[in-house]
C-alpha cells in the first residue's frame, strides 16, 4: 500500500496503531496507584517521545544509511526552533507556518554546514560537523542576540505584530493553534481508576511523525537509499562505478538537517519557545544515542530508541530516596538502607549517570542496538529448530572513512 | 580502430620515476595484455587510467575525450570500468545490490536523487542484475552478503558488476591472482565469453597461462618504460623480454 | 605593542593546557589509533586531586578553648587541621596553603591508575572497532566519569586557590620599562606556563631519549612493522595511555586555581582540544603542542576590546572557524603526515 511492500506496509501500520494508541498504551497503571509513576500517558511526554524519534529518523537517514556521523544535528534542531518561534511572532499562531519555516530554515543551514563539512570524511567530518555546531551554539549566546533573545531564550510576547493574527487576545497571548484547534487542548476520559488524555498537539505530531516515517521507509527502500548504504560500504569502489558520492551524500545530510528542524518546529508548536541549549553538543549526542540505542540503519530503531531514553529520562528522573523506601518496604531496615544507598546515584538528578552507562554497555556489547538485541533473540529461537542456518554477517555501524 | 591511446605519460612518486615516457594503444575490440616484473609500474599506469592518479606528464586519450584531470566518477560514466587487484565490493550489501548499485549508475548518470522510486520494482535494473549473476555463476547467492563470498566468487562478482555497465573499456588487474587453477580457467573461459560482446579489454596479468590464452597483444613494461610489444607468439621469444623479466630464464 | 604583548601573555597559560591536553589526545590517537572522547575527563579529574588534596589537608579536629567565648557566650570551638598539629602550626599552615603544588606528587599516582584501568578495563577492547564506536564509548565514558565527579562535588565551582606566595601578579610592563599597570600578569600563570612547557619538554625527551620512547616513536609511525619485530607493542601502549592520562592530569591539577574545578569543565576543554589536535594534524606531537598555544594566543587576540569591536562575537568562534579554515585547506593539518586517519 502507498507505494510499500507487504512488510513494509505492516510495519508502518503496526507503528500507525501503536501512536494512536498511545494515550491507553502508556497508561496501563490506574490513576492513584503506586504504580502509576510508571505511566507514560501524559501529553508533555507522549509529544517528546514522537518529536524525538523524528529527530531520531532523520538522524539515522545520515547516520544509519551512509555511516557519516554528525556531531552537530542538534544545531538543525535550534534553527529550527528559532525559525518557528518568530513566524509565531511575526505571522501568525497557526502552527502550520512555523513548523513549514522550521524546516526550511534547517534545511538552508544544513546545506551551508553540510556543503563544507562533507568535503572531509570520518573523524575530521564529526569534528567539523561538532565545530559548526559549537559555533551556532556560542553566537546565539553572544552576538545573535536580537534574533535569539540570549540567554533567556526566545519568547512570545503581548507586542508581537502577528500580521496574520492578533497580537493578544483577552490580555494574553494567543495559543498556539492549528486552524482554531489549541495544541494544549486535551479530552480527558476516565475509565474506571484509570485517566486518559487525548492531546490536540499529539496528535499532530503524531500525524506529522508518520509522514516522516513514511517518508523515511520510502528513502530507505529507493535506489537513492541504496546509494547511501553504498556510501557506507565502499565510497572508494563506489566511485569508480561512475557515482558521485558527495551529492549523495550532501543531500543526506540535509534531508536529515531537515528532519531535525521539523523536530524543531514542533517542539516550537507545543512549547512556543527555543533556547540556546537545544544547540549544545551533547544535545547532538543524545541524538546519536537513540539512533545507536535502537539499532543505526534500522527503520523502527531510532524511534524505539528515542522512546526508551525520553521514557528512562522522565521515569529515573522523578524517583528519589522516598519511593525506593516506598517499594522496599517490605525488606529489612538494614537491606532497605543498602538498597537504597546503592541505587541512589543512578536516579534522580543522577539519571545522566544511568544514561551514561547505558550508553557504554550498548556500545560495548550490542553494537547493533535494541534491534539487533531482537534479532538475536529471534535467531536464538530459531537456531532452536533449525540448527544448520546458515547466519549472514549483520552490517555494522562503521564510520565513513 | 583506436579506442585508448596514451602518449608520453611520466609519473614520479618523489624522486621515483614509475613511468618513463609511455606510448601506448589499444585497438577497439581486441584484448590487450601488460606484464612485466614486480615495480614495472603496471598498478600505477591502470590508475592513471581510471583518474585515481593524474599523470605528471603526457595524455590519455580514450576515443576524441582526453582523460586527464577527470574525476572517477566521471571516467566510469563515459565507458571505462576497472575491476581491481584486491576484489572491491560493497562488501556488507548483498550480491544483488552488488549489480544494481553500478546498473543504476550506468543508467541514470552519476547522481538522481530518486529517493521516492521503489527499488524493488525496478524490473529493468533486477533483470540485468539476475542476469549479470547468471553469467558468473552467482545467481543462487544472490541474497548472501558480499563479504561472505570465497575470494574467487568476489572476484566474479566484481567482474560482474563492471561488465553489469557495458562499458567499453574494461581493464582488469591481475583478476586471477590467488585463484587455484580450476578457478583460473573458468574466469578465462568468462573473460573470453565477454569477448565476444566486443568489449574491449587491457588485462594486466602475471600468468602467463592467462596471458596467452586471452591476449591479441602483449605489451611488456619494465622499470615503467615499454620494452616490447606485439603478438603474444612474438613477445614469447623475444630476448629483451626474457632478460627483463624472468632474468634470461625461458618463457 | 603592549597590547599585543599581553595578548600573547594572555593566550599562553589557556594555549598550555590546550597543549597539555592535546598532546595526551594525540599520543594515544598516534599510538593506539583510539579517539579519546574521555580525555577532556582526566583533565578534570586531575583538577578534582587538587580539590581532594587540599579538603585531605584541610581535614580538622575540634577543640573546644575554655579561655575563649563565641559571641553567644559558649566556649569556642576551635577547628585545628591535622597537619597543623602533626608538623607544627606554621608548616602546617604552609602544607595546607601549598596543597595544589602538592597535588601534582598526588595525582601522578592516580592518574596513572586512572590511565590504566581504562586502557585495560575498556579501551584495549576497542583497537579493532570503527572511529566512531571508539568515539562513542568513550563519549559515553565521559559521562559516566563527570557524573560521578558531580556526584561527590557537587554541581558548582570549587576554588582552589593557589600557594599565597603566587596570589600576586608581576608588573612586566615595568620590567621591560614601560609605565607600571599596563601589562600585569599574574604569577600563577607564569607558573603554569613554565610548568607546561617543562612537562612537554619532559614528554619529548621520553619520547627521543629512550629506547622505550623510541619503540613508542616507531609504533606511531607503522605499527605493524613494529609488531613484526617481535616488541611487544601492546604493553608499551598501555603505558603510553596511563603516560597520557597522567599529563592530561597534571594540565588539571595545576588549572584548578586559575579555573575553579567543575565536573563539565572536562567536556568544556576536550571540544576545543579535539580542535586543536585536528588543527595541530592528528598524530602529530609537535603539532599538538604548537596549535595549543596558537590557538590560546588566537583566542586571547580575538577578545581584544577592538577585534570584538569590529567583528561582534569573534572571540567565541575563532577556534572553530580556524578549524574550519584548516581542515578544509590543510586536511592534515598543521603538521599532520600523510596516511593518518585516510583510506
Amino acid at each position: 500500500m502507498f507505494g510499500l511492500n507487504k512488510k513494509d506496509t505492516s510495519l508502518f501500520f503496526l507503528v500507525l496503531l501503536l501512536v494512536v494508541l498511545a494515550p491507553f498504551l502508556l497508561n496501563p497503571f490506574p490513576e492513584g496507584s503506586e504504580l502509576a509513576q510508571f505511566n507514560a500517558g501524559y501529553p508533555d511526554l507522549m509529544q517528546r517521545f514522537l518529536i524525538f524519534g523524528i529527530f531520531a529518523i532523520g538522524f539515522n537517514i545520515l547516520f544509519g544509511l551512509t555511516g557519516y556521523l554528525s556531531f552537530g544535528h542538534a544545531a538543525f534542531l535550534g534553527v529550527g526552533s528559532y525559525a518557528g518561534v518568530w513566524m509565531m511572532k511575526l505571522l501568525t499562531m497557526n502552527v502550520i507556518p512555523a513548523i513549514f519555516m522550521s524546516v526550511v530554515f534547517a534545511g538552508l543551514f544544513s546545506l551551508l554546514v553540510g556543503y563544507i563539512s562533507l568535503r572531509r570524511s570520518g573523524i575530521y567530518f564529526s569534528i567539523l560537523t561538532l565545530a559548526f555546531a559549537q559555533m551556532s551554539f556560542s553566537l546565539a549566546y553572544s552576538v545573535l542576540t536580537p534574533i535569539t533573545n540570549g540567554e533567556t531564550g526566545l519568547q512570545l510576547a503581548l507586542d508581537d505584530p502577528r500580521i496574520l493574527g492578533v497580537s493578544s487576545e483577552n490580555g494574553a497571548i494567543p495559543a498556539a493553534n492549528f486552524f482554531g484547534i489549541p495544541m494544549r487542548e486535551s479530552f480527558e476520559l476516565s475509565m474506571g481508576g484509570w485517566l486518559f488524555t487525548f492531546n490536540a498537539g499529539y496528535y499532530l505530531c503524531a500525524v506529522v511523525m508518520m509522514i516522516a516515517f513514511y517518508v523515511a521507509i520510502r528513502i530507505f527502500r529507493s535506489p537513492f537509499g541504496m546509494m547511501l548504504r553504498a556510501v557506507k560500504s565502499n565510497q572508494q569502489r563506489m566511485n569508480f562505478t561512475g557515482l558521485n558520492s558527495r551529492p549523495y551524500t550532501l543531500a543526506a545530510f540535509v534531508i536529515s538537517g531537515m528532519y531535525a528542524g521539523l523536530a524543531g518546529g514542533l517542539m516550537v508548536a507545543m512549547d512556543p519557545l527555543a533556547g540556546a541549549e537545544r544547540m549544545q553538543w551533547t544535545a547532538s549526542g543524545e541524538v546519536v544515542l537513540m539512533t545507536i540505542l535502537g539499532g543505526a540503519g534500522t527503520l523502527i530503531g531510532p524511534v524505539l530508541g528515542a522512546g526508551f531514553i525520553k521514557y528512562c529520562e522522565n521515569i529515573f528522573s522523578k524517583i528519589n530516596d522516598n519511593i525506593l523506601y516506598d517499594w522496599f518496604a517490605a525488606l529489612p531496615q538494614g537491606l532497605a538502607d543498602f538498597l537504597v544507598f546503592v541505587i541512589h546515584p543512578f536516579i534522580g538528578k543522577g539519571w545522566h549517570l544511568t544514561l551514561g552507562i547505558m550508553f557504554m554497555l550498548i556500545v560495548i556489547f550490542l553494537p547493533g542496538g535494541i534491534m539487533e538485541g531482537v534479532e538475536r533473540i529471534g535467531r536464538l529461537f530459531k537456531r532452536k529448530s533449525s540448527k544448520d542456518e546458515n547466519s549472514t554477517a549483520r552490517p555494522k555501524a562503521a564510520p565513513a572513512e | 580502430m583506436e579506442i585508448l591511446r596514451v602518449e608520453g605519460v611520466n609519473k614520479s612518486f618523489g624522486g621515483l620515476r614509475a613511468l618513463n615516457d609511455v606510448n601506448f594503444s589499444v585497438e577497439e575490440g581486441t584484448v590487450q595484455a601488460i606484464i612485466g616484473p614486480n615495480g614495472a609500474g603496471k598498478s600505477t599506469f591502470l590508475n592513471c587510467l581510471i583518474g585515481r592518479l593524474v599523470p605528471d606528464t603526457g595524455s590519455v586519450m580514450f576515443g576524441d575525450i582526453s582523460l586527464t584531470g577527470m574525476k572517477p566518477y566521471e571516467i566510469n560514466q563515459i565507458g571505462i570500468s576497472r575491476v581491481f587487484q584486491t576484489p572491491e565490493i560493497f562488501g556488507d550489501l548483498t550480491l544483488m545490490e552488488n549489480i544494481m548499485i553500478p546498473a543504476l549508475a550506468k543508467r541514470d548518470g552519476e547522481f538522481k536523487l530518486h529517493a521516492f522510486a521503489d527499488v524493488g520494482k525496478d524490473t529493468e535494473v533486477r533483470d540485468k542484475a539476475l542476469h549479470m549473476l547468471e553469467d558468473v555463476g552467482l545467481v543462487e547467492k544472490k541474497d548472501m552478503v558480499a563479504d561472505s563470498l570465497s575470494r574467487g566468487d568476489k572476484r566474479r562478482l566484481e567482474l560482474a558488476m563492471c561488465l553489469s555497465q557495458d562499458p567499453k573499456l574494461l581493464l582488469l588487474d591481475e583478476p586471477t591472482a590467488g585463484m587455484s587453477r580450476a578457478d583460473t580457467n573458468n574466469t578465462i573461459d568468462l573473460l573470453k565469453r565477454i569477448g565476444d560482446r566486443g568489449i574491449t579489454k587491457v588485462v594486466i596479468e602475471h600468468d602467463m597461462h592467462v596471458v596467452f590464452s586471452l591476449a591479441d597483444k602483449v605489451t611488456v613494461l619494465a622499470q615503467g618504460a615499454i620494452i616490447a610489444e606485439g603478438k603474444p607468439e612474438d613477445i614469447k621469444g623475444d630476448p629483451r623480454v626474457q632478460e627483463a623479466y624472468l632474468g634470461g630464464a625461458h618463457l | 605593542m603592549d597590547a599585543i604583548l599581553l595578548q600573547i601573555l594572555n593566550g599562553l597559560d589557556k594555549g598550555s593546557a590546550y597543549a597539555l591536553i592535546a598532546l595526551g589526545l594525540t599520543l594515544i590517537f598516534g599510538t593506539l589509533g583510539v579517539v579519546n572522547f574521555a580525555h577532556g575527563a582526566l583533565f578534570m579529574i586531575g583538577a578534582f586531586c587538587a580539590v581532594t588534596l587540599s579538603r585531605l589537608l584541610s581535614l580538622s579536629f575540634v577543640t573546644i578553648d575554655e579561655t575563649q567565648k563565641d559571641f553567644l557566650g559558649n566556649p569556642l570551638k576551635v577547628e585545628t587541621p591535622y597537619v597543623e598539629a602533626w608538623f607544627g602550626p606554621e608548616t602546617g599552615a604552609a602544607i595546607i596553603d601549598w596543597s595544589v603544588p602538592l597535588a601534582i606528587l598526588f595525582s601522578i599516582p592516580i592518574m596513572a591508575l586512572v590511565g590504566l584501568l581504562m586502557e585495560r578495563g575498556l579501551i584495549k577492547y576497542f583497537y579493532k572497532r570503527p572511529h566512531a564506536d571508539q568515539i562513542l564509548v568513550t563519549f559515553g565514558l565521559a559521562i559516566v566519569l563527570q557524573e560521578i565527579i558531580k556526584y561527590f562535588f557537587g554541581a558548582n565551582p570549587i576554588p582552589t586557590p593557589a600557594p599565597d606566595v603566587f596570589a600576586g601578579s608581576l608588573d612586566f610592563g615595568a620590567m621591560l620599562g614601560m609605565d607600571p599597570n599596563i601589562i600585569i600578569y599574574p604569577y600563577w600563570r607564569i607558573v603554569y606556563f613554565l610548568f607546561a612547557a617543562v612537562i612537554i619538554g619532559a614528554v619529548f625527551a621520553f619520547l627521543q631519549f629512550t629506547t622505550f620512547g623510541m619503540v613508542v616513536r616507531a609504533g606511531m609511525a607503522d605499527r605493524s612493522t613494529v609488531g613484526l619485530l617481535g616488541i611487544n607493542i601492546d604493553k608499551r601502549f598501555t603505558v603510553m595511555f596511563a603516560l597520557a592520562a597522567v599529563v592530561a592530569g597534571l594540565a588539571g591539577v595545576m588549572y584548578a586555581p586559575i579555573n575553579s574545578p567543575n565536573y563539565h569543565m572536562g567536556m568544556d576543554f576536550l571540544v576545543l582540544s579535539f580542535v586543536v589536535v585536528v588543527v595541530g594534524g592528528m598524530g602529530s606531537l609537535p603539532g599538538a603542542v604548537l596549535a595549543g598555544f596558537l590557538l590560546g594566543i588566537l583566542e586571547s587576540f580575538a577578545s581584544m576590546a577592538q577585534v570584538v569591536a569590529l567583528l561582534p562575537g569573534i572571540n567565541q568562534i575563532i577556534i572553530y572557524l580556524v578549524a574550519i579554515v584548516i581542515l578544509l585547506t590543510r586536511p592534515r593539518g598543521l603538521m599532520g603526515r600523510k596516511g593518518v586517519m585516510e583510506s
